[in-house]
């Protein structure tokens, strides 16, 4: 069994700074649940930039590249064609589909990296800490377990209370959140 | 936290909170469908079925079912083609380039528009593919190593750019469309009472639960989504406009093409999104979040690339007389005089003179004037294609093979098929899926909330700062 605690607050900005009140006095945050992006909440838990976009500027070059070299090869080496008189290399031809392939591609490994990289995938059963923080409620969460004291957990429920949660609950999870 | 003048209008009105924004956009979805809803969907599906019935009796008996000839051998399928592509054109437009503008008033219509899009260029697709004839063989357009040489697809062909254009098009906006919908899905997941509901929308939530690092790299992946569609919309229509532009036809051969479509399909996307959602907030009761400023900030976008499609249209006809190309002006003035004079006067009507009445607020802030407006350009638009591609073919350079073209029951049928097909798939879409996008109307309440304008308004004067008002009629 994995327990966690969870501290609730109902206003974004409450929350913002709650963690930077929590953060200083040295407590892990777990993770921080909402039910809708909340801009600069990255930074102050202090997370990595995310290297998505490199990721996808990279596999996009790719997919330009082999664009342009398989209809050069196709048109060059394995099959040249004559079309209207046109030279077999016509690179201005070639452009429309090159920048197809290059969105195509980026956007199709960006996805895949999102979805991979944070474990998402079709069917995925996971049971919410608290089935409000998807919909109005923001959820602060602690990792807790056997030998954690009720005077620490007391202690943490004072902090986020002081700091404007509007509710602190304990949840028994069987799978890891 | 971004801070937004009093004087541009709320975007939602009301005193809305984070969790009465969740239950009025997830109320459609958890309550049972009405009356209304089972009789449009049975309606539409009807349709559908009769059109799939018709390309089934198309692939059966082949192409000569339909009214094509050896001159003209585009008719409906290709103009029902491009429109669909053009009414597609909308989600994306909303969806990306507005959010790379920071145009606020997108969250309220994006989901929709998404949607609407991917539904469309299926429509689209369905022409094209049918009108091979021998449509078993259309995996013939996939450049993959075969037995026939290998021969591969012509590359240089603006069809085969077409076939990545509209392939890249779908899937891009099928990912920025699915990606959006997750953290909503979840939503609706969470509050779900029935085993069924909860098991069917976490299978389709990914398990998402809104983690912190998951929504970062859910706004980067967005923001990137959003920076590469952009271009992505802008080529598509150019792409299609290119089938046209790089032949030898009068009235084709024009390099005026590709910025022409793209503001015509805008244009269209644009009055096909506004005939849904005005429908659509009326229905769900969702005025509070598609409001008459939204309506207003379409019309506008109507007014501009109406004007853009009008000034192409005039620009086309001062070319083919300055030109002083005999062939070229004889096509367009048979456009306008001959045999099919009706179509280029009713997309003339439709399409230049009757979107400039937007320049009036009252009529751009009228509902209902709007939606009948919405209906006036998605039949000027249909009326443009139809121009550009029938006028254009059945007079060609020897008389001798001049023809008139009319669409057969079968063509006029899929076409019907295709518009059940759309409609069908997008009240499926609102009675299972949230029509606005929550998560971004959440996001966007402090700053454009009616009740939150108010506040900070209020709070404003306190500290004797007034701000100055300019009234709504500038």
């Amino acid at each position: 069994m994995k327990r966690y605690l969870l501290g609730l607050f109902d206003d974004d900005e409450v929350l913002l700074n709650a963690v930077d009140s929590i953060r200083s006095q040295n407590i892990p945050i777990h993770d921080v649940v909402t039910p809708f992006a909340v801009h600069g909440l990255d930074e102050k838990l202090g997370l990595k930039y995310s290297r998505l976009h490199i990721g996808g500027f990279w596999i996009g070059l790719t997919g330009t590249a082999i664009a342009f070299s398989f209809m050069t090869w196709v048109f060059t080496a394995d099959w040249p064609l004559v079309f209207g008189g046109k030279p077999n290399f016509s690179f201005p031809a070639f452009i429309p589909i090159m920048f197809e392939f290059t969105v195509l591609s980026a956007s199709i490994a960006m996805t895949f990296a999102f979805l991979m990289r944070s474990h998402l995938y079709p069917g995925r059963f996971r049971e919410p800490l608290d089935p409000r923080t998807t919909s109005h409620l923001f959820g602060m969460v602690f990792k807790i377990n056997d030998n954690t004291s009720q005077d620490e957990k007391d202690h943490l429920s004072q902090l986020l209370r002081e700091a404007g949660a509007v509710e602190v609950r304990e949840r028994e999870m069987s799978k890891h959140y | 936290m971004h801070a937004e003048s009093y004087i541009r209008p709320p975007l939602i009105k009301g005193n809305k909170t984070y969790l009465q924004i969740t239950e009025d956009i997830a109320r459609s979805v958890e309550a049972k469908p009405s009356k209304l809803w089972w009789i449009a969907t049975s309606i539409a599906a009807t349709l559908m079925a009769w059109g799939l019935f018709c390309i089934g009796w198309t692939v059966w008996f082949g192409i000569g079912t339909w009214g094509l000839n050896r001159t003209v051998g585009w008719g409906w399928d290709i103009t029902n083609f491009v429109w669909w592509i053009g009414i597609g054109h909308a989600g994306t437009l909303i969806s990306a380039i507005l959010l790379l503008f920071r145009q606020k008033w997108r969250t309220g219509v994006n989901r929709a528009a998404e949607a609407m899009t991917i539904f469309a260029v299926i429509c689209a697709a369905l022409f094209p593919v049918f009108h091979m004839g021998r449509v078993w063989l259309a995996f013939f357009n996939l450049p993959y190593p075969n037995t026939r040489g290998p021969v591969w697809p012509n590359f240089n062909s603006p069809l085969m750019w077409d076939v990545f254009a509209i392939s890249t098009y779908f899937t891009v906006s099928l990912l920025f469309w699915y990606t959006g919908l997750i953290p909503d899905i979840a939503t609706i997941r969470d509050r779900a009472k029935s085993k069924i509901a909860h098991w069917a929308y976490s299978v389709l939530s990914f398990g998402w639960v809104g983690s912190a690092k998951h929504w970062q790299r859910h706004e980067m992946l967005s923001l990137v989504l959003a920076g590469i569609s952009t271009p992505l919309v802008l080529s598509v229509h150019t792409i299609v406009s290119f089938d046209f532009a790089t032949s030898v036809i009068p009235g084709w051969h024009t390099t005026i093409f590709p910025p022409y479509f793209v503001a015509g399909a805008i244009f269209s996307g644009f009055a096909m999104v506004l005939t849904l959602m005005i429908i659509t907030r009326k229905v769900l009761n969702l005025e509070q979040y598609i409001t008459i400023d939204h309506i207003e900030s379409m019309n506008k976008i109507i007014v501009l690339t109406g004007s853009i499609v009008g000034c192409a249209y005039l620009t086309e006809l001062f070319t083919a007389w300055y030109s002083q190309n005999p062939y070229e002006q004889y096509a367009f003035a048979n456009r306008a005089l001959g045999p099919y004079w009706w179509s280029y006067w009713g997309m003339m009507t439709c399409n230049v003179i009757s979107p400039q009445l937007f320049w009036i607020r009252k009529l751009r802030r009228s509902a209902w004037f709007t939606f009948f407006m919405s209906i006036v350009i998605n039949c000027g638009m249909w009326f443009e294609r139809f121009v550009i591609i029938v006028t254009s073919l059945h007079r060609d350079y020897i008389p001798s093979s001049w023809a008139m073209y009319s669409p057969t029951w079968v063509e006029i049928s899929i076409y019907i098929g295709s518009l059940g097909l759309f409609f069908t798939a997008f009240l499926i879409f609102a009675k299972t899926m949230p029509v606005i996008a929550m998560a971004e109307i959440k996001h966007i309440l402090k700053i454009s909330g009616e009740a939150q304008k108010d506040a900070a308004h209020a709070h404003s004067k306190d500290h004797g700062r007034e701000p100055v008002i300019i009234p709504q009629t500038i």
